[in-house]
């Protein structure tokens, strides 16, 4: 029906930078996280994202240094690949392709040419036990190599990355799993095991969290499920080995960390306290608590200087060796579920939904960055597991981004509950929002949904509840309160039969009101509060509801477990309907469009359709496994111009789905990917090229081009020139480690500055050009030498001035030119103005 | 399998002495223990610790420290005087006044040619020692303050002293201190506060070792004199200290109860340079630790708290088995009550005086399992008092309530008890036969006429009657060794008398011949319990580990039972038992039927019923009980075991059928210890 190979599912923005554990530059001035389907470079100065090495086609597993070059780093991905990056100027050198799904990689200095992955090769992908293979890295130019020489180390291992350490110079190795830790010597191929009995007398739980082993003395730490740190010792001897024990935690130990110098073991765990022991003397330690949600991961910088913690709020947060926390770097906060649905703040188009406990996040998806938290509780959190505690359970903007409702709740598994209604109104001096209005009783039981009403004359609020009532709530309503206070009141209170309303929405103008009583859809007038007409939908209780916008504003959509209908409000008459069961429902605010997320046999499928036609405008099979009941559209920065019928849906919005396993998605469409590649290449090209000889040539080479492009050509040329100066720009920003020789380059960069051919002309010409290039190698050289840097300035700026003039008769004499002696060419050019 | 009415007894306070001193004998593998009361007592590792001999102690003299010299044991105390021991007899052998006030260390070197003490002057004496005795050398030199602790540099040549804030060297050939290394105070208020180094060590390579009452194990090097490394393992003082035969590995206690491993470790695999690293921390104590000792595989502990705890060192063991399982030693392994089986009297043992309590009486009959109402309450008649500093060793009440007799170190007295209404007085028996000058055991005929005294080797007999006592005879084994009796077992019809020794030996005596009839063939394992069957005369004896002997006495060989329990074997439960039997009792009802009992269980065997094998369920009264009446006959086997009580110390069968036992709980002994340190415990 509709071609969809252009259109993918991508994580884009909001992605866990807690998997794995982050990784610092040798010289601490970066540190790398996995991210989704990328790797991201941070500063650990200024905490900003320098940029994100994008190449994996799904979630990235485990990155490390190259231990053979430290401007190095290899990434694991769970699409099969180990791939080989130059991070700080974000360049793809090698992919390795395994084959496998990897979980985790490792490397050692000792191992030359060797990677260690953690793969599952059981058929089954859900079996819990991985592999423990080593790789030895083919040693071609090629850009794509297959890796084909694996040999496994151990089967059985873990499936927590954290279990599995490299022992003191990749002499050993050690990976623990339930009640073993099995020590495996490299050298003479011997493992030996440790057990630990399931539970002592006093009901310990001895299970292995993590694992982390000395860098310099044969000391393997371990931490456990009840607490304990464990430091072994003696480990090559069945029976003599011994082990001391440290204990602080209360809790599980999620990690451990050895400092480069091993003077130091830090471990962190759901305290979320950064306990520093120190080796040797084990009852001395530091803590660093309050540092946030638990922490999942640390890593140590080379230099010991700085340690970076990965907590489980997806927070990364940098700490300086005397304690002190000196960055956090927040991604978005995604709890075990997002109870209030994902909105958009139409004042910064931020993506809002719960963040912290008892906080509202805003979060920019086009920036990838955390904005800020709004407290919406303003009680202290207690991190104590079974403590029942305000929650964030519902939040609304109203159009313009000016006021904001939000409902906490406590009590939800209890049966006391209690919940507040507040209004929060949109400073502009502080530019946040103010608490405005707490109503205490908003309804005798929980609030089910709420929206504002969509015109921007009047503000209203409805609210409907599980007491069988909804309610109408506007500013300044009531008579008792001061007049020169805005506060909210309760306008009207409406019921249908004693039914419990499920949802209500507004038009688009606002003059119809939609509220459904379980299979009762019920429109009123908000102006004169009468009810207008009933909608009797074929069985099944309402799910979802949405008034189509623009032109199709006359429908009314609404959703059962399994029907999708559309009814039209002029007729009050089913306009269609179709059997699919669609888990949500989300209106485009900028546009017709309504994607609707269906839910069959164990995938989901989207469907983008416009009220006014049942045929879809978009559809894609198979989106993910799970069920989704979490979308929005996020208007896009600029609109884009698809012309193409199947992606001209994202033209203004894009559409941001949440599956159960809190993976945050989204539809991107291949060109835009490009252009979004490309575009971020240019940024960093123009931050980064350091001032030499060669960039003030060419510099002044592109302010001249502009300067004459601008005035005197529209239209044809234009897009030509960024052409030739993409290639030069890619030229210089590539480093010269791994550019190929000069002499291969000098002809492409000369070729650049021509204005390439249109149409059949062109196509002759580069077959020429190829035949030439060939001569060209041959005396490229002298011809390198023969230049000085002086001649070489005046005779750039002259070419390209003339370039633009010259006829196809000459280019070509150029070109013979070329070829000949240098110094005459010189002259001729010289001669020319 | 039998019912019986149970006295369930708790009024005996009686309370252990907190452990003082450890000494571990390499060579014949056995402990001994310094209690704070003056007692000493060996412990026989092998023989599942199972408590040998004791010693007890006397009045004003609190031990301090205790030293193996080979096969030859002394101690020192604060009162300044240096006792030897003899282990045969068990008893003193004599004490020498070392003349530098309070002794508060001893130590005897490897070579057992001399004998170190350190005295509260600041004089380190060195005493030699010669056949029977020890003799005055000299002293090194003077310090100004106290020495805590000793230890001999394994040549014999050096010693380290442990002193207040300060360690010093002594070179023993010229008795001139080589190094003194200054031990730092603790911070902040205990800065003010001497620091105490109350253990050093002194390994062969020249590392010293030692605790102080910062809470630090400090390593030093004595040749130059430096600290090499210091651990802080504790808030709280580190009492001891103590260093395994190869040593590999040191154990230190502490006042919080906790005993802390280091062990030398090679930091890289397969190098040698190896450094003292902290391993493994046991908390078997609730009070302070004052004694450690790490022997062949286990680390031995004992404290304020007056338990010695075993704790095995799982590296070291080879195969694991219950002669090498933890073990946690609360009581001892003697009876401390002796009841009158007749007259409901029981006799309570104390370290300096002895009670007589008469047991309540209740009303009539009811169900089993439940508690009968008290009558008449439990009534203490008595309260013996002794007169000098020596402490009991042994006592005993005649089964007819009218004789009482005690025995210490040095005396022995008998008393006529007269019970007329509600009047108890008792009379002293004067001019007692001069063998009766202090006994190792005592022990009555059943019907009263005759009190048995076991003094070294032998058994005295003395007839008793109301104007008197009389010697009648001395019972002599035809050979053997020269160890002292421990147990007696008279048989019920005045006919035979059994004695058994520390070295195992068992004897049986005619009484009618006053000769002696045969001798048990010596097993393995010291005997913890034996009785005369009153109506086969056959001897049922208990070992250490927990293997059962029955012994005809008439045709002088193991009965058909014993063979068949010896063939089959016992049942892994019964065996891995960690409490000695202390009492065996026949039910005159019931012939067939065997009680036994240790600190946790009462036990009836019922010789009638098969033996139970290996796969079979041990403990199966409970389904037993499920069965109906067929089955249970199929299923049943000899052994029947009671567990609702627990840490008991005596059990013992009366004349009217009725069981009594008396428990010592150890919640309520944990009541009258001093409170322990306070530690901050988390979320408390």
């Amino acid at each position: 029906m509709v071609e969809k190979s252009d259109i993918r599912v991508v994580r884009c923005g909001g992605s866990k930078i807690n998997l794995r554990p982050s990784v610092f530059s040798t010289d601490s001035r970066f540190v790398l996280c996995a991210s989704g389907d990328s790797v991201k470079v941070y500063s650990t100065r200024t905490e900003e994202c320098l940029h994100s090495l994008q190449g994996h086609t799904n979630q990235v597993t485990g990155i490390t240094l190259n231990p053979a070059n430290h401007l190095q780093v290899y990434s694991c991905s769970a699409d099969g690949t180990v791939k080989l990056w130059d991070f700080i100027d974000g360049i793809l050198i090698k992919t390795f392709i395994i084959g496998y799904p990897v979980f985790a990689i490792c490397v050692s200095e000792k191992h030359e040419g060797i990677i260690f992955l953690q793969l599952s090769m059981a058929t089954n992908s859900k079996s819990e036990c991985l592999q423990l293979v080593a790789v030895h890295l083919p040693k071609s130019a090629e850009q794509e190599v297959e890796a084909k020489e694996l040999s496994a180390v151990c089967s059985h291992i873990s499936s927590n990355p954290s279990c599995t350490a490299l022992g003191r110079g990749g002499e050993f190795i050690a990976f623990a799993r339930h009640l073993q830790l099995n020590v495996y010597f490299f050298r003479k191929q011997k493992t030996y095991s440790f057990s630990l009995q399931a539970t002592d007398k006093k009901g310990a739980k001895n299970a292995f969290t993590c694992v982390a082993c000395h860098p310099t003395d044969d000391c393997i730490a371990t931490g456990h499920e009840d607490g304990k740190i464990r430091l072994w010792r003696n480990f090559n001897q069945k029976k003599e080995y011994t082990y001391s024990t440290l204990h602080w935690h209360h809790n599980a130990v999620n990690t451990l960390c050895f400092t480069p110098e091993g003077t130091h073991l830090l471990s962190g765990g759901i305290e979320s306290v950064l306990v520093q022991w120190k080796y040797g003397a084990d009852n001395k330690k530091e803590l660093l608590p309050r540092l946030g949600g638990a922490i999942l991961h640390i890593a140590a910088s080379s230099d010991g200087q700085l340690f970076c913690t990965s907590h489980s709020d997806n927070k990364l947060t940098v700490i300086e060796s005397n304690f002190k926390v000196c960055g956090v770097i927040q991604g978005l906060v995604k709890g075990d579920d997002v109870l209030t649905d994902l909105m958009i703040d139409p004042r910064s188009k931020a993506l809002v939904l719960n963040g912290r406990p008892g906080h509202l996040q805003f979060y920019s998806l086009l920036r990838d960055k955390h904005l800020y938290n709004l407290d919406i509780v303003q009680q202290e959190y207690i991190y104590e597991a079974g403590l029942d505690q305000f929650e964030v359970v519902k939040a609304v903007f109203d159009i313009k981004g000016s006021w904001l409702a939000t409902v906490e709740e406590r009590g939800r598994k209890s049966s006391d509950l209690e919940f507040f209604l507040k209004l929060w109104a949109y400073d502009e001096k502080t530019q946040s929002f103010v608490l405005n209005t707490t109503i205490t009783a908003a309804h005798t039981d929980r609030i089910i949904s709420m929206c504002f009403s969509s015109s921007e004359e009047t503000t209203m609020l409805v609210t409907t509840a599980e007491d069988g009532q909804f309610k109408a709530w506007c500013q300044g309503a009531d008579a008792d309160t001061q007049q020169d206070q805005n506060f909210w009141s309760c306008d009207f209170v409406g019921s249908y039969h004693n039914l419990k309303p499920t949802n209500c929405s507004f038009s688009a103008d606002s003059s119809l009101l939609a509220v459904s009583f379980q299979e009762v859809i019920t429109i009123w007038s908000p102006e004169t509060w009468e009810m207008l007409t009933t909608l009797c939908q074929p069985p099944g209780e309402i799910r979802d509801l949405c008034f189509g916008r623009l032109s199709c504003s006359k429908y009314l959509l609404s959703t059962t477990n399994r029907n999708l209908c559309c009814w039209n409000l002029l007729t009050c008459a089913l306009e269609w309907s179709t059997s699919v069961e669609v888990s949500k429902l989300q209106p485009d605010p900028l546009s017709e469009n309504v994607a609707a997320f269906s839910y069959q046999s164990k995938h989901t499928d989207l469907f983008v359709f416009k009220p006014s036609e049942p045929r879809p405008l978009f559809t894609h099979k198979n989106v993910c496994s799970e069920k989704v009941h979490r979308a929005v559209f996020v208007p896009q920065e600029e609109p884009l111009n698809n012309c193409d019928e199947s992606s001209q849906w994202l033209n203004r919005s894009q559409l941001y789905f949440l599956t159960q396993n809190m993976d945050l998605l989204t539809f991107n469409q291949a060109t835009e990917e490009d252009r979004m590649l490309s575009s971020s290449k240019r940024l960093v090209i123009d931050d980064s090229v350091a001032v030499t000889p060669f960039y003030l040539l060419l510099g002044k080479h592109r302010q001249q081009q502009q300067n004459l492009n601008t005035p005197s050509y529209t239209g044809a040329d234009k897009p030509q020139q960024p052409q030739g100066s993409a290639t030069i720009k890619e030229l210089l920003h590539t480093p010269a480690h791994v550019l190929p020789a000069a002499s291969v380059l000098c002809s492409m960069f000369v070729n650049s500055l021509l204005i390439s051919k249109t149409g059949v002309r062109e196509e002759m010409e580069s077959s020429e050009q190829e035949m030439d290039s060939e001569k060209e190698e041959e005396d490229s050289e002298e011809e390198m030498e023969a230049c000085d840097s002086q001649q070489e300035l005046r005779a750039q700026g002259s070419v390209d001035e003339v370039t633009p003039k010259l006829s196809k008769a000459q280019e070509k004499e150029l070109k013979r030119v070329r070829k000949t002696d240098f110094s005459w060419m010189t002259g001729l050019i010289d001669s020319k103005p | 399998m039998g019912e019986f009415k149970v006295h369930r007894v708790r009024f005996f306070d009686y309370i252990p002495s907190g452990i003082r001193a450890l000494a571990f004998n390499q060579d014949t593998e056995r402990i001994a223990v310094a209690r704070m009361d003056g007692s000493v007592e060996i412990f026989h590792c092998p023989d599942r610790c199972f408590q040998e001999k004791i010693i007890p102690g006397r009045e004003q003299c609190g031990i301090e420290g205790l030293s193996w010299v080979g096969d030859r044991l002394f101690s020192a105390g604060l009162n300044g005087e240096i006792t030897e021991y003899d282990l045969t007899n068990q008893k003193v052998k004599y004490t020498l006044d070392a003349y530098g006030g309070p002794i508060w260390a001893i130590t005897g070197n490897q070579q057992g040619t001399h004998l170190a003490v350190g005295c509260e002057d600041g004089t380190v004496k060195l005493f030699e020692l010669i056949e029977d005795t020890i003799q005055f050398e000299r002293n090194l030199d003077r310090q100004k303050s106290r020495i805590i602790s000793l230890s001999w540099h394994p040549s014999g040549s050096k010693i380290a002293a442990g002193m207040m804030d300060a360690i010093q060297i002594f070179n023993i050939e010229t008795g001139h201190s080589i190094h003194r290394m200054l031990v730092d105070r603790g911070v902040g208020t205990s800065r003010s506060r001497e620091c105490v180094v109350w253990s050093v060590v002194y390994l062969s390579n020249g590392t010293i070792i030692s605790g102080d009452s910062v809470g630090m194990i400090k390593i030093w090097d004595d040749q130059t004199g430096t600290l090499i490394k210091s651990h802080f393992i504790t808030k709280s003082d580190v009492l001891a200290l103590s260093v395994s035969r190869d040593e590999d590995s040191i154990v230190a206690g502490t006042s919080e109860g906790t005993v802390v491993q280091f062990q030398f470790i090679a930091m890289v695999l397969g190098k040698d340079d190896k450094e003292w690293v902290r391993t493994r921390t046991f908390k078997n104590h609730t009070h302070d630790i004052r004694a450690v000792a790490e022997i062949t595989t286990a680390v031995v502990s004992g404290g304020m708290d007056t338990h010695l705890v075993v704790k095995p060192l799982l590296d070291k063991i080879e195969v694991k088995s219950a002669a090498s399982a933890f073990r946690k030693i609360c009581f001892p392994h003697r009876r401390l009550v002796s009841c009158a089986k007749k007259s409901g009297l029981m006799l309570f043992q104390y370290t300096g005086h002895l009670e007589l309590w008469k047991l309540g009486e209740s009303e009539g009959q009811g169900m089993p399992g439940s508690s009968l109402l008290i009558k008449k309450n439990p009534e203490k008649l008595l309260h013996l008092k002794l007169k000098g500093e020596d402490h009991i060793r042994c006592s005993a009440v005649s089964p007819c309530g009218e004789w009482i007799v005690y025995s210490t170190a040095s005396s022995l007295r008998l008393y006529q008890l007269h019970c007329a209404n509600n009047n108890v007085s008792i009379t002293k028996i004067s001019n007692l036969p001069k063998v009766l000058s202090s006994a190792n055991q005592l022990c009555f005929s059943s019907d009263s006429s005759h009190l048995f005294s076991a003094s070294t080797q032998s058994v005295h007999l003395v007839s008793l009657s109301q104007d008197g006592c009389k010697f009648v005879g001395t019972l002599k084994p035809k050979s053997g060794s020269h160890q002292a009796i421990h147990l007696l077992a008279a048989s019920e019809d005045g006919k035979w008398l059994a004695s058994a020794n520390s070295d195992h030996e068992v004897h049986i005596y005619n009484l009618q011949t006053l000769k002696a009839h045969c001798t048990v063939p010596v097993y393995s394992s010291a005997v913890t319990a034996m009785g005369i069957h009153p109506t086969t005369n056959c001897l049922f004896m208990m070992h250490a580990d927990q293997q059962m002997f029955e012994y005809s006495i008439e045709l002088k060989q193991y009965t058909d039972w014993s063979r068949t329990v010896q063939r089959k074997g016992l049942h892994s439960l019964w065996l891995n038992r960690d409490t000695p039997c202390l009492n065996v009792m026949f039910n005159p009802q019931n012939p067939s039927h065997v009680i036994l009992h240790d600190a946790y269980m009462l036990c009836i065997i019922d010789q009638s019923l098969p033996l139970p094998d290996d796969k079979a369920l041990f403990y199966n009264q409970l389904t037993l009980k499920s069965l109906p009446e067929k089955q249970r006959k199929s299923q049943s086997h000899a052994f029947k075991v009671c567990k609702t009580f627990k840490d008991i110390l005596c059990v013992e069968l009366m004349s009217d059928q009725s069981l009594v036992v008396v428990e010592r709980p150890l919640e309520d002994l944990a009541t009258q210890l001093p409170a322990p340190i306070k530690q901050k415990k988390f979320a408390t």
